[in-house]
């Protein structure tokens, strides 16, 4: 829009000009040139002229920029689309450029907003590790017993000798095999809880092939593990569960099933074994669970306490198990009363829970048959590969990442230790989980108040901005926090956050910690708040996802990427961007969107510079041509210059350029931090642009005016006529911007070569074949320029004024480049001298190392977010009858099936 | 084999699609940027000082005519005026010897010829002979006499033709001598040749039959130069090099290329000259002036120093900043160094 408003200037300054001129000199200077028809006042031509020199001048912004803009956009679009590394070959997906856009945009990006299932996990659980009566398995240890990293060569354990085994199954530690297959009364007791204490259901379509359907991952995960390790869990009725232990198929018959919930974070079953003995078995999360055990295990407690914090620091999710032996007679007396609880009208869930809880616990002092812990489990939340590097990078470009989920907050929290997200070097994590709308705001003031106390002074100048004018929207400038802080904020205290007086406080808390996790969230939630950090912040946001629940949030930020993977394709249909992993989001942005970020600018820069260096010509012959709008160059060279003579190599510049390769831009996240302030291209870029093209025009202009002033060509003729002029300053203006993009481009590939020189060749070959004879008699009013070439580009002097301009134009901008670089460093010119430094040296192998994370946290339990499925299952209800004749379980095939399996 | 019936997604791993490219990859170095600037500040330093001796050696003299002959000026500012004769003499004296081909040239400043309605004013088709309506042409107002009669040759830039006659003449020892002067091969040889060419006919006058002289002209096309059929018509030089509009208000065209014989074959000896100009082209009312200029030429053109000096500055200045690099870059090394200890 300047660009107008300083084209219009212009044309106004020469309009006035013509006004003067023509009074002054124009008047009487008509003699020989007569106003035009109709003309008959001074400020009556120069209210002409003003329109004359709007389509002379219009080339500062030629159509061709926009078309040539889409052209680099598309081109850097199908480098995403065709880049291997890329690639996910597992379910064959290239990524995927599906605007072709945003490419620039990518190279900015501030704030991304990930969705954590499926996104940054693959949710999928599995069985990791365990310790079983104070011995920890799950660990490859070599001889010595150091431990080893787990990679593709490690041997797995060989669960051949188990035929119903689940084959994708992978376990690597030999020696809990081992224990099993030695009849370890501790490991047997273990596994065989695991294969009882469950709500997962199995589908046996044929023979040997089961399917669990679980409730929650974790669980299917356990039971999988249970599974492979010998204890099959065949099939389930609602009084009986089948399990072969072993090779030997046990019926169990299922009392009762002490259902998940959100308080209790355990669940039990009690069981009667084929051998009649009545048993407990419980599986909850530690700290609840060892409230309840017999004081007989203190010693194990303590080992398995260690294991835990050890899988805990892994990131893995633990579960203690533990069992009890029941006494008949109590049993019959506890299930009576469960009875009566279960049946009661009033206060039903109190009375169970209650009643839950009698049993669980070790009550009884005396009792001959004390709650004794098993072990402990651990299941992997599995990341997706590569995750923590990739948010470790990220966050080191500077990229703030929300993660919006609709997890718990113990998972999300959990997820996010182990994702690298949060971790112990942080100054602390800020957990808001008020449900008031005035405990929110409290708990985002005190997490502000201890980021950057200075915010509340009076004197802070957002504070000043908002009391001078509160009600309209503001752009918030970015606040640096006095460390490195996290923040978690639930569900729940989001909705009031995000209510309108609390926005404010949100954002400015929010923005300035290094990380947000939002638990809990819906899916609207997720766009709200990518909406509210897009209406206060100025930057670039980028939503990523993979699910349906995602799609408002991808729809919502400036870009939205789609993860192809297994929730369905809502989110990619909706995205800019899709790929299968979230470790090409790195890619993405540091990469590609880096280089189109860097390469659109520099596009801009030198097409911006080049037009004005091609139109101001015009504007200074204004001053010497009466401001007639006389143009100085031949017709055919204004239509060509940007069709045909400088479009190839800005194009070819733009589409190849590189200034790092891909390698060392991954290796210096930093790098990426200019594109997020935008320094390669904003306003005072663009005037420095405009300047160096005011400059080069002035050069292009008055050197050759210089040269022709009053002088002769070499053998007596005149040499300053109009179409000489002409030649030689499009000949110097066209060698000029070919020389400038020849600085300006840092990679040079065979195509940036051929463009140029080709461009240089062509317009020579255009320019004498188009003044040629044969030309001028087949269309003599098309080509008046007849001769000028061979006439002109002969002499000497004429050659010298071009190479003259080309030093001067271009001379000082290699000096300023250079000592720019070495006087006033800009931080990615240090990296640049880094790399550059770097590349003398073989290049260090890339850290593959898996990140080992030493924090002491406690991670959550392993267990599905909502109430279980116990109650129906003991009901019965959900076993289907497959055949439409039947309608109860029993009648079931599934039923029949057990029966033949020795019930 | 699976894979192979199954066409794979993943994409091609060419150079182009991977973007790995072999590139040359240059880079301002210390090394590349100093040399760039003290060869060029050297190169152009040797060019400058070149291009100003040359210039140096170009003779010149350069007369204003217009106000030496105010009082032709005056008249001519009346146009009423236009059929009175009007003579008038400049003498000069020449110090040293002009040798080697001497030029003469008339220079008018504040002339116009690039204001964009005269430089379009012309038809290009008519001045190559073709039979064409000039009322399509941008030759307004000079297109045809309100009887319909064509102009030829029509516009503002043929009706405002040069038409001073300048003659030079050597005064040695009392007698007067009129330096013989060229008024052919002046102008480019696809100009003459390509560019101009008669309309084809019995003879020049018939060939013009139905036009008439632009009104500023004393007489008609084709007795611009009855003496010489091959500088007649439209392809006679003085039209062709003043239709060859000028890129600025002040320029010089060429008149006259003097004749090195007898006398003259060495060029203007040194004494008494006389330009005997019968003056017909007013430039006062614009306050226009008019020159008379005699020059000799070198390989660089006339005695312009523009280009010399602009070189000479040029090169000093790339020459200084290479030595401020280096003492930067030096002070910088000096610094590093000192942090490092």
């Amino acid at each position: 829009l300047q660009i107008f408003a300083f084209l219009a200037l212009m044309c106004l300054i020469l309009a006035i000009g013509n006004g003067i001129w023509e009074y002054d000199k124009g008047y009487y200077f008509q003699v020989y040139l007569p106003w035009a028809e109709g003309v008959t006042s001074a400020p009556y031509s120069a209210f002409l002229m003003f329109w004359s020199y709007v389509i002379i001048l219009n080339t500062v912004v030629p159509i061709s920029l926009y078309v040539s803009v889409e052209i680099i956009r598309l081109g850097n679009s199908f480098y995403i689309d065709w880049d291997r590394k890329m690639y996910y070959p597992v379910n064959d997906t290239p990524a995927q450029a599906r605007t072709t856009t945003l490419n620039e945009e990518l190279g900015q990006i501030k704030y991304i907003f990930s969705d954590k299932t499926g996104t940054l996990t693959q949710n999928i659980m599995c069985f990791n590790k365990c310790s079983i009566n104070g011995k920890s398995y799950g660990d490859v240890c070599d001889l010595a017993g150091q431990r080893i990293e787990i990679n593709e060569n490690t041997e797995k354990v060989d669960f051949s000798y188990n035929q119903l085994a689940d084959p994708k199954f992978v376990f690597y530690d030999h020696s809990l095999v081992e224990a099993v297959k030695l009849n370890d009364d501790a490991t047997h007791r273990f596994f065989r809880l695991l294969s009882l204490c469950h709500t997962v259901m199995p589908e046996e379509k044929e023979e040997g092939n089961l399917v669990y359907q679980a409730q929650s991952p974790d669980e299917g995960a356990l039971v999988t593990a249970a599974r492979n390790f010998g204890f099959v869990f065949r099939a389930r009725t609602p009084e009986t569960i089948t399990v072969v232990e072993m090779g030997e198929t046990k019926t169990y018959k299922l009392l009762a099933i002490l259902d998940f919930n959100n308080v209790r974070k355990r669940m039990s079953v009690i069981v009667r074994s084929p051998e009649g003995d009545l048993t407990l078995y419980c599986k909850g999360a530690d700290t609840i669970l060892y409230e309840l055990l017999h004081s007989s295990c203190d010693s194990l407690k303590e080992e398995t306490t260690e294991h835990l914090n050890e899988f805990a620091g892994e990131g893995l999710r633990t579960l203690v198990v533990a069992y009890k032996n029941l006494d008949e007679k109590y049993f019959q007396d506890w299930i009576r009363r469960h009875h009566v609880a279960s049946t009661a009208l009033e206060g039903r869930e109190d009375k169970l829970s209650e009643l839950y809880e009698e049993i669980e616990k070790d009550l009884m002092v005396g009792s001959p048959f004390p709650a004794k812990l098993l072990g402990a489990t651990a299941i992997e939340d599995k990341l997706q590969d590569g995750v923590p590097q990739t948010i470790e990078t990220l966050a080191k470009a500077s990229i703030k990442i929300w993660v919006l989920t609709g997890d718990k907050q113990e998972t999300a929290v959990n997820i996010g230790y182990s994702c690298n997200l949060l971790n112990d070097d942080m100054t602390d994590v800020f957990i808001i989980e008020g449900s008031t709308s005035d405990d929110v705001l409290n708990e985002l003031r005190n997490a502000r108040k201890k980021m950057k106390p200075e915010s509340f002074l009076d004197t802070d100048e957002i504070n000043i901005q908002f009391a001078k004018s509160s009600n309209k929207a503001k752009l918030l400038p970015d606040e640096q926090a006095n460390g490195v802080y996290g923040l978690v904020i639930n569900g729940h205290s989001l909705a009031y956050a995000l209510e309108g007086n609390l926005e404010l406080e949100l954002v400015r808390t929010a923005c300035m910690c290094k990380v947000v996790i939002c638990c809990r969230v819906t899916p609207l939630q997720k766009a709200q708040v990518v909406e509210l950090v897009k209406k206060y912040k100025k930057a670039v946001t980028l939503a990523i996802g993979d699910g349906a629940n995602d799609v408002s949030m991808i729809k919502t930020a400036h870009i939205g990427v789609g993860i192809s993977g297994q929730e369905g394709m809502q989110a990619v249909l909706s995205s800019d961007f899709s790929f299968a992993q979230f470790r090409y989001l790195q890619r993405l942005l540091l990469v590609h969107g880096r280089w189109s970020y860097i390469r659109m600018c520099k596009f801009l820069k030198y097409f911006f510079y080049k037009n004005f260096a091609f139109t101001l010509v015009h504007f200074w012959y204004g001053f010497f041509s009466g401001f007639s709008a006389q143009t100085v160059y031949d017709e055919w060279f204004i239509t060509l210059y940007n069709l045909v003579y400088t479009s190839l190599p800005v194009l070819g510049m733009s589409l190849f350029d590189q200034d790092v390769d891909d390698r060392w831009s991954m290796l210096f996240p930093q790098l990426y931090v200019p594109g997020q302030q935008n320094l390669y291209f904003n306003k005072i870029v663009f005037v420095s642009c405009m300047l160096h093209g005011i400059y080069s025009s002035l050069i292009l202009f008055f050197i050759p005016y210089g040269a022709m002033y009053n002088t002769m060509r070499s053998d007596g003729k005149a040499i300053a006529d109009y179409q000489s002029f002409a030649l030689m300053a499009q000949t110097c203006l066209l060698i000029v911007v070919s020389v400038q993009i020849g600085l300006d481009t840092a990679y040079w590939t065979v195509v940036n070569q051929f463009f140029i020189w080709g461009s240089l060749s062509v317009y020579f070959a255009i320019t004498f074949t188009m003044y040629s004879d044969g030309m001028y008699l087949i269309l003599t009013a098309s080509f008046p320029f007849v001769g000028t070439a061979r006439n002109t580009l002969s002499q000497p002097n004429v050659w010298l004024a071009i190479f003259l301009s080309i030093i001067l134009c271009v001379l000082p901008v290699v000096g300023y480049r250079f000592l720019k670089t070495q006087l006033k460093p800009t931080p990615s010119d240090k990296v640049l001298l880094k790399i550059k430094e770097a590349k003398k040296r073989p290049p260090p192998p890339s850290p593959k190392r898996r990140l080992r994370r030493t924090s002491t946290r406690r991670s959550g339990y392993a267990f599905s977010h909502q109430h279980g499925f116990g109650a129906l299952i003991m009901s019965g209800r959900n076993m289907r009858p497959k055949s439409p004749f039947a309608t109860t379980g029993t009648f079931s095939p599934n039923s029949d099936k057990y029966k033949h399996k020795g019930l | 084999q699976e894979a192979q019936t199954r066409p794979s997604r993943c994409p091609d791993n060419s150079a182009f699609k991977q973007q790995k490219l072999p590139a040359w990859k240059p880079q301002l170095s210390l090394a590349s940027v100093l040399s760039i600037f003290f060869v060029i500040g050297a190169a152009c330093l040797a060019v400058g000082i070149c291009l100003i001796v040359s210039a140096n050696s170009v003779r010149e003299i350069e007369i204003n005519y217009s106000d030496t002959c105010s009082d032709c000026s005056t008249l001519r500012e009346n146009s009423s005026n236009w059929n009175k004769e009007c003579y008038c003499s400049a003498d000069f004296i020449l110090k040293e010897d002009m040798l080697g081909d001497v030029f003469m040239y008339y220079g008018l400043q504040n002339f116009y010829q690039n204001h964009r309605r005269y430089v379009i004013s012309r038809s290009d088709v008519q001045l190559l002979g073709r039979d064409v309506n000039v009322e399509n042409s941008y030759c307004t107002p000079f297109t045809t006499y309100e009887n319909g009669t064509p102009m030829a040759p029509c516009g503002a830039i043929a009706n405002s033709i040069f038409n001073d006659t300048i003659d030079l003449f050597y005064n040695v020892n009392s007698s007067v001598i009129q330096v013989p002067l060229l008024k052919t091969g002046n102008s480019w040889w696809t100009d003459k040749n390509v560019k101009f060419r008669n309309p084809v006919a019995q003879n020049l006058s018939s060939a013009f039959a139905g036009t008439a002289r632009p009104p500023y002209w004393q007489k008609p096309v084709y007795m611009l130069d009855e003496e010489d059929e091959r500088n007649n018509g439209y392809i006679n030089d003085e039209l062709i090099i003043w239709m060859r509009v000028s890129a600025f208000s002040t320029f010089r065209n060429l008149y006259r290329r003097v004749s090195r014989t007898g006398q003259f074959a060495d060029g203007l000896p040194a004494g008494n000259y006389t330009f005997y100009i019968s003056y017909n082209f007013p430039v006062s009312k614009f306050k226009g002036k008019k020159y008379v200029i005699l020059s000799t030429v070198v390989w660089s053109g006339g005695s312009n120093p523009f280009l010399g000096i602009a070189y000479t500055v040029c090169g000093t200045a790339a020459t200084l900043t290479g030595f401020v690099i280096t003492a930067i870059h030096l002070k910088l090394r000096k610094e590093k160094t000192y942090f490092q200890k």
